[in-house]
């Protein structure tokens, strides 16, 4: 770990004590060695930063008065540092391990300008409705981007609700699974109530590159990232998850959370919850808005209910402030 | 070639300079080639080549300690290790582990008697190598109480079986020269089973190992070794006592070989049943002990065999069960605390070529009266000597 690095607030020794209730003989539950976490400068980005980063892009008006929001993504070789002293050859779309996530508005004209900085061919394949020359598939409108090259995806922001882009190039599993996805947030025309927002992208790290399941489980690119810093939130106040699921290798994630229930709006594009629960399953490319309200302070575990994925990384603590 | 001047020069020369002048070529030529050589080929290409051996696993309540070395060409760093699809706190292996490195994991985890564990150790690169624990059981702790039982082993299954056969030495004076030849072939047949055994069980267990010392070259190098080494001593011992005109007395020496042998079998011997104590894999029934010592006291008849025409000294035949009976409690020891399959398996290699040696001595005292070393008694005796061993062998798998 580095100087500035990711143990903000608590130490590593705290959160193990902590982990552990006692009585089952020291053992502190599925951690890392000692407790430690990756070096997010070495990464370049913070699991905690990318909570809540949200990527407006830039603006401008079209001739018809409409808007144009425009963003400039570039595909990325890049090591990263997956769990501490492992290191992993990623494909990333800006040098990150969840992509950007882009927002935008319903009623808007997108455009991505598209630039492959990788030593590998890639596509960005957005999940819309759209032309199907802009669907960002070999064979079809621009086709495979060869590295050095560029392209422009343009297409109508609809329909509103939660939505994620990842690399279309063949093997489609291996682009995936090296880290070529990322969200694209569309917001319905009357809004959401106000809310902490923040957004989560379930994925894996398959680091033996055996296609057999993965080594590493996780949201937002490092495994147990919020366990060693976990998400703050305030009690009784909204708090607005945007969960995708891009795992690859494995068939099913799940996302259940301690203590609290939530409401779940299937892939955000209705403005009423579906179900009101503590536990939800998502396929690949399944991914909806969960919101909820922490009428108690203290720590509160989430993590997918599938356990191995839970203690190869997946899971993290919620901590509820007055 | 035979030209007077240079000629003469060099065989002027002492040998000493010469073969010192022959060295430094020797050395010059591969310094140059180590250090300009290597920059003249290709470099290999790919990810490194990362292989780790679990040498020994102890288990401890909450805790399981790896023993692992890298018996691959390249640097290996543990970054993190899984349990049963678990990631779980560790200490040691913090710095990367060089070629032929070893190291002790020591892995905090709550792990449930009886049951299989499924380890996975992820290096710096992403690589997983796995370890398998077939059932979990806590290994015993080498104290007092540890010492006593494998001294205890040792006791029951060498020492005091070899000495109970020797008692069958009245019967063979009784019985004559043509039975003493057929006993000596009782005990090659019965030696020769043993080297085959053994052989295979060493191949078996060097499996099992990392290779990372030779493997089955190891096994084969240590039989050699012993064959080697005692075929000198016996030379040795024969040189001396010629000079000391004592050349009639080669019973008691021939009993000292065939006791070195068993001995050095019977290490081995000791070797599997400390070991497998030690993994919490042995039952240590009472019908393993008979077995091994119905087994073993047919290994005292054989020591006594070339004793047949020799005066009867007690002190000496207790010596005799010593040397080929002690070494079973060490073995017993060693075996429950050595960390390597493969240096257990060269350990049993040595006894394998100890036996080879005491059979090669063996067979010129199979002759009878008329000097032929194959008869009709004589092949039955050592079909039966092989038999013998087979069968009560069939008692004791460990």
């Amino acid at each position: 770990m580095n100087a500035d690095g990711s143990m903000t607030g608590v130490s590593s020794a705290e959160m193990i004590d902590m982990h552990s209730p006692g009585g089952h003989g020291g053992h502190a539950g599925a951690m890392f060695r000692e407790g430690r976490s990756v070096d997010n400068g070495f990464n370049g980005f913070d699991p905690t930063d990318v909570l809540r980063d949200f990527d407006w892009g830039r603006t401008s008006k079209l001739p018809d008065g409409r808007t144009l929001r425009e963003w400039d993504i570039n595909a990325i070789d890049k090591e990263l540092e997956v769990a501490p002293g492992v290191k992993f050859p990623a494909w990333t779309f800006d040098g990150r391990v969840p992509g950007p996530t882009l927002r935008a508005k319903q009623g808007e004209r997108l455009r991505i300008n598209f630039g492959n900085g990788s030593a590998h061919p890639h596509t960005m394949h957005f999940h819309g409705i759209h032309p199907a020359d802009m669907d960002g598939v070999p064979g079809q409108g621009a086709g495979l981007i060869q590295p050095g090259e560029s392209t422009v995806y343009e297409f109508e922001s609809e329909p509103f609700g939660l939505h994620m882009f990842h690399c279309h190039a063949e093997p489609l599993a291996e682009h995936i699974a090296r880290g070529m996805y990322g969200t694209l947030i569309i917001e319905p025309k009357e809004g959401r109530p106000p809310a902490d927002e923040m957004v989560m992208v379930q994925a894996g790290y398959n680091t033996t590159f055996d296609g057999q399941g993965n080594e590493l489980y996780f949201v937002n690119g490092i495994p147990f990232a919020y366990m060693y810093e976990p998400v703050k939130v305030k009690k009784d106040q909204l708090v607005r998850l945007y969960l995708t699921n891009l795992l690859e290798y494995d068939p099913i994630n799940s996302f259940h959370l301690h203590g609290n229930f939530f409401d779940y709006y299937p892939t955000g594009t209705r403005l009423e919850p579906s179900e009101f629960t503590d536990t939800i399953a998502q396929v690949q490319g399944q991914r909806g808005i969960l919101e909820m309200r922490f009428p108690h302070t203290g720590r509160f575990m989430f993590h997918a209910h599938k356990t191995e994925f839970a203690e190869l990384g997946w899971m993290g603590f919620f901590e509820v402030e007055e | 070639m035979r030209d007077g001047e240079g000629d003469s020069a060099l065989s002027r020369m002492p040998l000493w300079a010469m073969a010192l002048g022959v060295l430094a070529v020797v050395a010059a030529v591969l310094v140059a080639i180590g250090s300009f050589g290597g920059d003249t080929l290709p470099e290999r290409k790919g990810p490194p080549i990362e292989n780790l051996a679990v040498e020994k696993t102890v288990l401890e309540p909450g805790q399981i300690d790896l023993s692992i070395r890298n018996a691959g060409p390249d640097e290996v760093s543990v970054a993190q290790v899984i349990v049963n699809d678990s990631y779980v706190n560790f200490s040691g292996g913090g710095t990367p582990i060089g070629r032929l490195g070893e190291e002790t994991l020591s892995l905090s985890y709550p792990w449930i008697e009886g049951n299989p564990y499924e380890i996975g150790l992820l290096t710096s690169t992403g690589v997983v190598i796995p370890h398998t624990i077939e059932a979990a059981v806590e290994t015993p702790e080498a104290g007092g109480d540890f010492l006593l039982s494998m001294i205890l082993i040792g006791l029951y299954v060498g020492v005091i079986p070899v000495t109970l056969g020797m008692l069958a030495l009245p019967l063979l004076r009784r019985g004559g020269r043509r039975w003493t030849s057929a006993l000596i072939a009782f005990t090659v047949g019965l030696l020769g089973f043993l080297a085959i055994d053994g052989s295979l069980e060493a191949l078996e267990l060097s499996a099992l190992g990392s290779g990372v010392f030779g493997g089955d070259a190891l096994v084969f190098l240590a039989a050699g070794l012993a064959f080697l080494t005692l075929s000198g001593i016996d030379a040795w011992m024969k040189g001396r006592r010629r000079k000391s005109e004592k050349a009639g007395a080669s019973g008691w020496q021939l009993a000292l070989m065939v006791a070195i042998g068993i001995g050095l079998h019977n290490f081995g011997e000791g070797l599997a049943i400390g070991s497998a104590y030690a993994v919490g894999e042995l039952a240590l029934g009472s019908a393993l002990i008979i077995g091994f010592a119905i087994h073993n006291t047919t290994e005292g008849l054989a020591i006594v065999a070339p004793l047949a025409s020799e005066k009867p000294r007690i002190r000496a035949l207790l010596g005799l069960g010593l040397i080929a009976g002690g070494p079973a409690v060490l073995g017993a020891l060693v075996g429950g605390s050595v960390s390597s399959d493969e240096i257990a398996a060269a350990l049993i290699g040595i006894g394998v070529g100890a036996i080879l040696q005491v059979v090669v001595q063996l067979i010129p005292a199979m002759k009878d009266e008329a000097g032929r070393t194959f008869t009709p008694v004589s092949t039955a005796a050592l079909a039966a000597g092989a038999l013998a061993l087979y069968l009560t062998g069939l008692l004791v798998t460990v």
